[in-house]
C-alpha cells in the first residue's frame, strides 16, 4: 500500500515538473485553448469511470459511475472540439491578406 | 489472452496516452503546431478510452455506453458555443471534471465499504473533498460569467470566519472518518458541506478576479483528477492530473501577477468594495472629446497605431468593427498592432481568441511585456472598452488602490484615443488620470457604432 502511494507519488511530482516546465513555454496568445485542452485531457477519469460502471458492483455505483462517465466524457468530446475550433481561427497575416 | 497480459496491454495503452498528452501541450507552444497537440491529445485519449473498454473486469457494457452517449450529446454543444461564452463554459467544464471525480471517489469509498484502510480513507477524503467544493464553486463561477448571478462580490460580515469554519468542519469530519472509516453515516455529512464549502469560496469573489479564479479551480480540478489516480493507483490520472493542476497553478499566478495581487487577497479580499473612498477629493478636470471624423483624420496620418482592446469591445461585440478598422488602417499603410493585458477579458488568454475570431493575424496580438517599450514610438494609441489596466495611477500613485499593477503605458504614445461611453469610472470605480491629459482625446459612444463611424470616415475619406 505505501509503496504503491509511493510510486504514485514519483509519478505525480515528475509529471508536475513536465507540466510546469512545458506549460511554461505556451504562449499567452494561446492561454484560452490551453485551458480547454488540459481541461480535456483532464476528462481522462472517464476511465477510470467506465471501471466502476462496467464492474457492476452495486447500483449505487453503477449509477455514481455512469453519472461521472456522462460528465466526462462531456468534457472530453465537448475539450476537444472547442479546442480545435479556437486553434482554426489563429492565423498569420500572410495567408490572409485583404 | 490471460487476464495478467491484458492488464499489461492495457498499461502499456496508458503509457502511450501518457506520452502523448504531454506532447500535446508541448506543441502548444506556438500557434503553428497547436493544432497537432490537438489530434495527439484525441489519439492519447481515444486509445486510453479504447484500452480500458477492452478491460476483463467489465462484465456490463449497457450503462457505459448509454453514459458515453449522454456525455456526446452533452458535450457536442458544449464544443460549439460562441467565443464569448468560452468563459462560463470553461468554468462549466471544471464542474464537469471535479463531478466526475468526486462521484467516482464516492463509489470507491462505498464499494471497499468493509475493508476500507485508514490510508485509504486519508486519499479518498481528500479528492472527495476538493472534487465537491470545486465542482460547485465551478458551478457559482459559471453563473456569473454567465450573468446569472450578480457579478458583483456579495459580501457580509465575518464572512471570512464562516467560510473558513465551514471548511474546517469538513477536515472535521474528514479526520473522524479516518480514525473510523467504517462510520459510513459521516461521509455524505463530509461531501454536503464540502459542496457547500465551495458555494461560499466563489460567491464573495467579484467578476474582475474571475481570471484568476478560473484558473485556480482549473488548478482544483486537475488536483483532484491526479487525486483520484492516488485512490485507484492508476498513472494516467496522477500524470493528466499533474498537468492540468500545474497548468492552472500556472496561469492563476500569472493572473495574480497581472493584477498585482497575492492568492489570499482574490480568495478573501472581496475587490470592488474597498474603492468607494478612493480618489474623494474631485476636482473639476476637463477632457477634449473628438468626433470619428477627426479620430479618421489622426489615425489615417498615423504612421504606427497601437489597440487596446478590453472586454468592454467584446461585450459591445466591436470586435468585427475593430477588425474593418485594422484593414481599412492597413491598406493605408499604417503599422497596427494589438496590446493585450494578460487580464483583459474574462478568463486567460480571452482576448486574443476573440480578436482571432474576428480573422486579426496573432502576428499583430502582442503581449503586455512585447508592446509596452513600443509605446513611445507610436502615434496613435486606440484604447477600446478598457480602463483599468491603461490607469498611469498605477505607475504614479501609490494611494491608488491598482497601485504595483502592471499596466499597458499607452500614455506613453504621443496621441491617446478612448473610445468610451461616458466618463463614469470603469468596474472597480477607480478614476483614471489618463482621460485628462492633454495628448488625450476621448471618444464617446459605444465602441461598434463609434468605430464603424472611423471606419465609415476612412473609406469616404476620398483618400487613396
Amino acid at each position: 500500500m505505501t509503496s504503491t502511494f509511493l510510486d504514485n507519488l514519483y509519478v505525480f511530482v515528475l509529471a508536475g515538473f513536465i507540466g510546469f516546465e512545458v506549460i511554461r513555454r505556451v504562449s499567452p496568445l494561446l492561454h484560452t485553448p490551453l485551458m480547454s485542452l488540459t481541461n480535456a485531457l483532464d476528462a481522462i477519469v472517464v476511465v477510470a469511470a467506465i471501471l466502476i460502471t462496467g464492474r457492476h458492483e452495486s447500483t449505487l455505483s453503477t449509477v455514481l459511475g455512469a453519472v461521472a462517465i456522462a460528465a466526462a466524457f462531456s468534457n472530453m468530446v465537448g475539450g476537444f472540439l472547442i479546442t480545435d475550433r479556437m486553434l482554426r481561427m489563429f492565423k498569420l497575416s500572410r495567408t490572409k491578406k485583404p | 489472452m490471460n487476464p495478467l497480459a491484458a492488464q499489461q496491454l492495457i498499461d502499456f495503452a496508458y503509457l502511450i496516452a501518457v506520452v502523448l498528452f504531454i506532447l500535446a501541450l508541448k506543441w502548444l507552444s506556438s500557434p503553428a503546431s497547436a493544432r497537432h497537440g490537438v489530434l495527439a491529445g484525441e489519439i492519447g485519449a481515444a486509445l486510453a478510452v479504447v484500452a480500458t473498454l477492452c478491460n476483463y473486469e467489465i462484465i456490463e457494457y449497457k450503462w457505459i455506453v448509454v453514459a458515453l452517449v449522454v456525455g456526446a450529446i452533452v458535450g457536442i454543444p458544449l464544443g460549439m458555443v460562441h467565443m464569448t461564452a468560452v468563459p462560463q463554459r470553461t468554468a462549466l467544464s471544471h464542474a464537469f471534471g471535479a463531478l466526475a471525480a468526486a462521484m467516482i471517489g464516492i463509489a470507491e469509498y462505498y464499494v471497499r465499504l468493509p475493508h476500507v484502510t485508514k490510508f485509504d480513507m486519508v486519499e479518498i477524503s481528500l479528492e472527495v473533498i476538493i472534487g465537491s467544493l470545486t465542482f460547485t464553486g465551478s458551478l457559482i463561477a459559471a453563473g456569473k460569467l454567465q450573468e446569472i448571478l450578480p457579478q458583483r462580490p456579495i459580501t457580509y460580515k465575518g464572512q471570512n470566519f464562516v467560510s473558513l469554519s465551514v471548511l474546517a468542519a469538513a477536515v472535521l469530519v474528514a479526520l473522524w472518518l479516518i480514525v473510523h472509516p467504517e462510520y459510513s453515516r459521516l461521509f455524505p455529512v463530509m461531501v454536503g458541506i464540502s459542496l457547500v464549502f465551495g458555494v461560499l469560496l466563489v460567491t464573495p469573489i467579484g467578476g474582475a478576479d474571475m481570471p484568476t479564479v478560473i484558473s485556480l479551480l482549473n488548478s482544483y480540478a486537475g488536483l483532484s483528477a491526479a487525486l483520484l489516480g492516488f485512490v485507484l493507483n492508476n498513472k494516467v490520472l496522477v500524470v493528466a492530473g499533474a498537468l492540468d493542476g500545474s497548468s492552472g497553478f500556472i496561469l492563476s499566478v500569472i493572473m495574480c501577477k497581472a493584477m498585482n495581487r497575492s492568492f489570499t487577497n482574490v480568495m478573501f479580499g472581496a475587490f470592488g468594495q474597498v474603492q468607494v473612498s478612493a480618489g474623494a477629493e474631485k476636482e473639476e478636470r476637463t477632457v477634449r472629446s473628438a468626433s470619428a471624423e477627426e479620430a479618421a483624420a489622426i489615425l489615417g496620418a498615423a504612421n504606427t497605431v497601437v489597440i487596446v482592446p478590453g472586454y468592454g469591445m467584446a461585450v459591445a461585440q466591436a470586435q468585427h468593427k475593430v477588425r474593418e478598422l485594422y484593414d481599412a488602417l492597413s491598406k493605408r499603410g499604417v503599422d497596427v498592432k494589438f496590446g493585450i493585458h494578460p487580464v483583459a477579458g474574462r478568463m486567460p488568454g480571452h482576448m486574443n481568441v476573440l480578436l482571432a475570431e474576428a480573422d486579426i493575424p496573432y502576428d499583430k496580438l502582442m503581449d503586455m511585456d512585447t508592446i509596452n517599450p513600443e509605446f513611445p514610438q507610436t502615434d496613435v494609441a486606440l484604447v477600446i472598452g478598457a480602463n483599468d489596466v491603461t490607469n498611469p495611477a498605477a505607475r504614479t500613485d501609490q494611494g491608488s488602490p491598482i497601485y504595483g499593477m502592471p499596466i499597458l503605458d499607452v500614455d506613453k504614445a504621443r496621441t491617446v484615443m478612448v473610445i468610451k461611453r461616458s466618463m463614469s469610472p470603469g468596474f472597480a470605480g477607480i478614476d483614471n488620470p489618463l482621460y485628462y491629459l492633454d495628448k488625450t482625446l476621448m471618444l464617446f459612444g459605444d465602441a461598434k457604432a463609434f468605430v464603424g463611424d472611423i471606419v465609415r470616415e476612412l473609406a469616404g475619406g476620398g483618400h487613396a
